[in-house]
């Protein structure tokens, strides 16, 4: 499928979306909104250490509570063998997942869940679960990187085996998996570089922050059959964890998406589903869940708190010669961080002949880390990005400059294999240097840093269905919830196949029993693959209609061709028929019009984005303002604009808040200190100036209308453009985020 | 355990519910009213999902006893459009694409609504501490300024159009 045309009536316009009223009028219903009669309602008991062994657990008091209907422990659910867990975005194996959803044996975080309690009222169930008398060996717990691969660490699971190294290991530890990709000779080619640079780099765990706490309802029946309400980033890949989870079948459950408020990648796993379903197969009565966003913080998300070594090395004139990183990442509780996806990020933005990455997985006592946003990519970034800022300042190259010559463009072959198809690096490097930003003055303490990211996207299962009603409007169907407006995309791109009005479409994100299945909505995917299923279903439609047309005017095929909305005659023999006359009078043309599509698309579109910040750094307080912010971002093609510019601006806030402020801070037990928007501190209207958006658009061939994904790429650069800001303004590199005013202000003390 | 009986007025309307003492007025709307367009994002007052009108000033109801509404009056978002018309900030939020997942929109429409109420005329940054008791993790709040800001204008459009009428 490739591009065919280049000037569009609906591609690139900003329509209302279709789901706009309902979201701000507050109709729109979100996990939690939903109610059923006889509900009963869910609270989970967690653990208050970090690490300890479970003795026992004994629920009998809380049992006997009125109102209290069932209890659930890890012993209720089916021990599950390790393999590995399929169309989720995090990593983990069944087995891990089932002790992440209710603990085994142990306990691995502050927050694991225990038991789960259903009763009458909510308020029942939370006092209920305080009854469960757990009895706890309390084992030390191990909190940091450097900790948990010191040879004599407390494990975490003692069978737990260090995969990819050299020689199968003979002891457990906890570093579950080793990751190396090297090209080129790196150690004979330092002697080629004028000039290497080799630092150290520590980032901490970060939360996703969606504003939506994880909510369900589940309704099993006696048959076990059911339905479960509730937000995800997938219904479908949802339905399937939870079911693999409990032992039953995937196809005996219908999962209804509510709207999802928020995800980034957090939403893209199950937490609280297998405990409702179970809890309502128990009891014969729907169950619903809420976390608080207490429980948020401390047992959902986060990403990997990290810890990377960089070097590189540059000739004079700025072409880089050899790079190596060893990079460490914390997957929390159970393996599977995004290290490898940091091992194929940390130099993608660069043409080196050398190169040497080693990438540790590594397990501590903190919640099991899920996916967020470009997973694994916006911290080796940070590394990396600080380390060209170091080559360009010392090699007296300006740092955009350094990067256009050594960026990739295509035909060169990336650090983790492929050949770069046609993708939009160098351009948004050209869109930043030209940018009026990027000569405009500074003052006293203020700086200005540049950075690059990469994100390589992903494509994925996908199945659509365009219908057309008889009045000649449309229903355009998929199965991937639309967290930022990606109704409106596929509503475009059929519109424009149509010859339609877009308000004459209805999108609508369907449930797992009224389409085909459908990977996530993550990474950066949904417009790119379900646009591209939808595409095709309505270029079918369109093949139907004008068959019909021919057949009506008794002339071949090919003398039909389909013009803004109407069927013509090539001849000009016929008057043309509109689709509202095809859709009236399809009963008697072979019956109803309908397609749909099913995909599996590789051709994602690599995306990359180039960012320019300018900071001020108060000196007497340490404090970071950001002044002005531009991003160039390489779209492919923009469908709906605005959703684009949203898209980038959303993920360069996230960015700006893990670099400057975001951590999980924990005391020395292993207890999370700031579970709370009050003390884990996000980003809020006032600490932010507008942010620029420079929508590049380098057409991904592989997609009818040239998209790539935007969603990620935009949180890959900002932590390490804000730290080159900073350093611009101080003279000081941090090198360890956040950059919190206490640590800005022992940077500008230190000598 | 007994119940409390509160009268009070949401947006408008005379209405009464039973609360206990321990519950919140964001749980009172949403529980006992249906009034689900309100929404908990952390029941801390931290994220401003839950943010209403109470006698004109600004709240977060997660951190109101429903008890306290008694006798008073209550704009929620279900009460911001007026019949058919929308309010100029919904208008604005719509057109402006001030929102991605849309969770956090209610609590903004009502927050800026109470600072519009109070400032008509407020500068972007006056709009930005306006806003900056309600959390959004989508959009970067770069549009939701902007339509805050484009919703002042209409308002004083459609005021200047009420006077000359």
């Amino acid at each position: 499928m490739t591009a065919t045309r280049t000037a569009y009536k609906w591609v690139g316009t900003r329509p209302v979306r279709h789901d706009g009223l309902d979201k701000v009028t507050g109709r729109a219903r979100f996990g939690a909104d939903f109610a059923t009669a006889g509900m009963l309602h869910g609270a989970v008991l967690r653990s208050p250490h970090a690490h300890a062994r479970i003795r026992s657990i004994d629920v009998s008091e809380a049992l006997a509570v009125s109102g209290v209907k069932a209890i659930i422990t890890g012993a209720d659910l089916p021990e599950l063998d390790d393999n590995q867990v399929e169309g989720g975005e995090g990593n983990a194996t069944y087995r891990d997942l089932s002790r992440n959803i209710l603990a085994r044996d142990k306990v691995l975080y502050e927050g694991h869940a225990v038991a789960a309690v259903a009763a009458t009222t909510l308020r029942v169930a939370e006092q209920a679960a305080q009854l469960i008398r757990v009895e706890y060996q309390v084992l030390a717990p191990v909190l940091t990187i450097e900790e948990a691969m010191a040879d004599d660490a407390p494990l975490l699971h003692d069978d737990l085996f260090t995969s990819g190294l050299d020689s199968p290991p003979k002891e457990p530890s906890n570093i579950a998996a080793r990751h190396v990709t090297s090209r080129g000779d790196p150690d004979a080619a330092w002697e080629e570089a004028d000039l290497v640079v080799e630092r150290e780099y520590f980032t901490k765990a970060v939360h996703q922050g969606y504003i939506e706490p994880h909510a369900v309802v589940a309704q099993i029946g006696e048959d076990g059959k059911g339905t479960v309400w509730g937000s995800s980033q997938g219904h479908f890949v949802i339905r399937t964890l939870t079911a693999n989870v409990l032992g039953w079948d995937p196809g005996d459950m219908k999962f209804i998406p509510a709207e999802i408020g928020g995800g980034f990648g957090g939403k893209t796993t199950i937490y609280l589903e297998p405990l409702a379903a179970l809890l309502s197969r128990r009891t014969g009565r729907p169950v619903k869940m809420v976390m608080t966003r207490h429980e948020v913080f401390r047992a959902t998300g986060p990403t990997s708190g990290t810890w990377m070594k960089v070097k590189m090395g540059a000739r004079k004139d700025g072409k880089l010669v050899a790079a190596q990183a060893w990079m460490a990442y914390e997957a929390g509780a159970f393996p599977g961080s995004p290290v490898g996806l940091g091992v194929m990020g940390i130099f993608a933005c660069y043409d080196i002949p050398n190169v040497y990455l080693e990438g540790y997985d590594v397990v501590v006592n903190k919640p099991k880390v899920a996916a967020y946003r470009a997973p694994g990519a916006p911290m080796v970034g940070f590394a990396a990005e600080s380390v060209i800022d170091e080559l360009a300042e010392q090699l007296r190259i300006d740092p955009v400059e350094i990067r256009l010559r050594n960026a990739v463009a295509e035909g060169v072959r990336a650090v983790y294999g492929p050949k770069y198809r046609k993708i939009g690096l160098v351009e948004t490097l050209e869109t930043a240097r030209d940018h009026p930003h990027y000569s405009a003055p500074l003052g006293p303490w203020q700086g200005r840093g540049v950075a690059s990211g990469w994100w390589m996207n992903y494509g994925g299962e996908t199945s659509a269905t365009v219908n057309i009603n008889s009045d000649g409007t449309a229903v355009v169907m998929s199965g991937c919830p639309d967290i930022g407006g990606s109704r409106a995309s596929l509503a475009q791109m059929a519109a424009e196949e149509l010859g339609i009005d877009v308000h004459r479409i209805e999108p609508v994100v369907a449930d797992t029993h009224s389409i085909g299945y459908n990977d996530l909505t993550g990474g950066s995917r949904v417009t790119f693959a379900v646009g591209m299923a939808v595409v095709s279903a309505a270029r079918e439609l369109i093949e139907d209609m004008c068959s019909r047309a021919a057949r009506m005017w008794d002339v071949p095929p090919e003398e039909v061709e389909w013009v803004e909305g109407r069927a013509q005659s090539v001849s000009g023999a016929f008057p043309p028929l509109t689709l509202e006359e095809l859709a009236a009078g399809s009963a008697r043309t072979g019956g109803p019009l309908s397609a749909t599509n099913t995909v599996n698309p590789r051709g994602v579109g690599v995306a990359f984005s180039t960012q320019i910040c300018d900071v001020e750094v108060d000196p007497e307080t340490g404090r970071v303002t950001i002044l002005r912010y531009t991003v160039a971002q390489d779209a492919g093609r923009a469908i709906h604009p605005d959703y684009v510019e949203g898209q980038m601006q959303g993920g360069v806030v996230q960015g700006i808040g893990w670099a400057l402020n975001e951590e999980y801070i924990f005391d020395g037990d292993g207890v999370m200190e700031n579970p709370g928007f009050l003390d884990y501190r996000m980003p809020v209207a006032s600490d932010l100036p507008m942010i620029d958006t420079v929508i590049v658009e380098v057409p991904n061939p592989e997609h009818p209308y040239g998209v790539r994904g935007v969603g990620e790429v935009g949180i890959v650069p900002p932590l390490g453009a804000v730290a080159n800001a900073v350093y611009a303004a101080t003279g000081k590199r941090i090198q360890e985020l956040p950059m919190s005013p206490v640590k800005v202000l022992e940077a500008l003390s230190s000598g | 355990m007994s119940r409390t009986y509160v009268t009070c007025v949401v947006n408008g309307d005379p209405v009464d519910f039973l609360c206990h003492d321990y519950q919140t007025l964001l749980s009172a709307l949403r529980d006992e009213l249906g009034l689900t367009g309100t929404k908990e994002g952390c029941g801390t007052g931290d994220c401003g999902a839950c943010s209403v009108i109470l006698d004109g000033q600004l709240v977060c109801s997660c951190l109101v006893f429903a008890p306290e509404a008694e006798g008073r009056s209550i704009e929620t978002i279900e009460g911001m459009a007026e019949g058919q018309h929308l309010h100029p900030l919904q208008e604005s939020f719509l057109e402006g694409a001030a929102f991605q997942c849309g969770v956090c929109t209610p609590g903004f429409l009502i927050a800026a609504k109470a600072l519009l109420d109070h400032n008509p005329t407020p500068t972007e940054t006056e709009v930005r501490y306006g806003v900056a008791g309600n959390l959004c993790r989508c959009t970067g709040y770069d549009k939701i300024v902007r339509s805050v800001l484009d919703a002042a204008v209409r308002m004083r459009e459609q005021d200047t159009r009420k006077e000359t009428a």
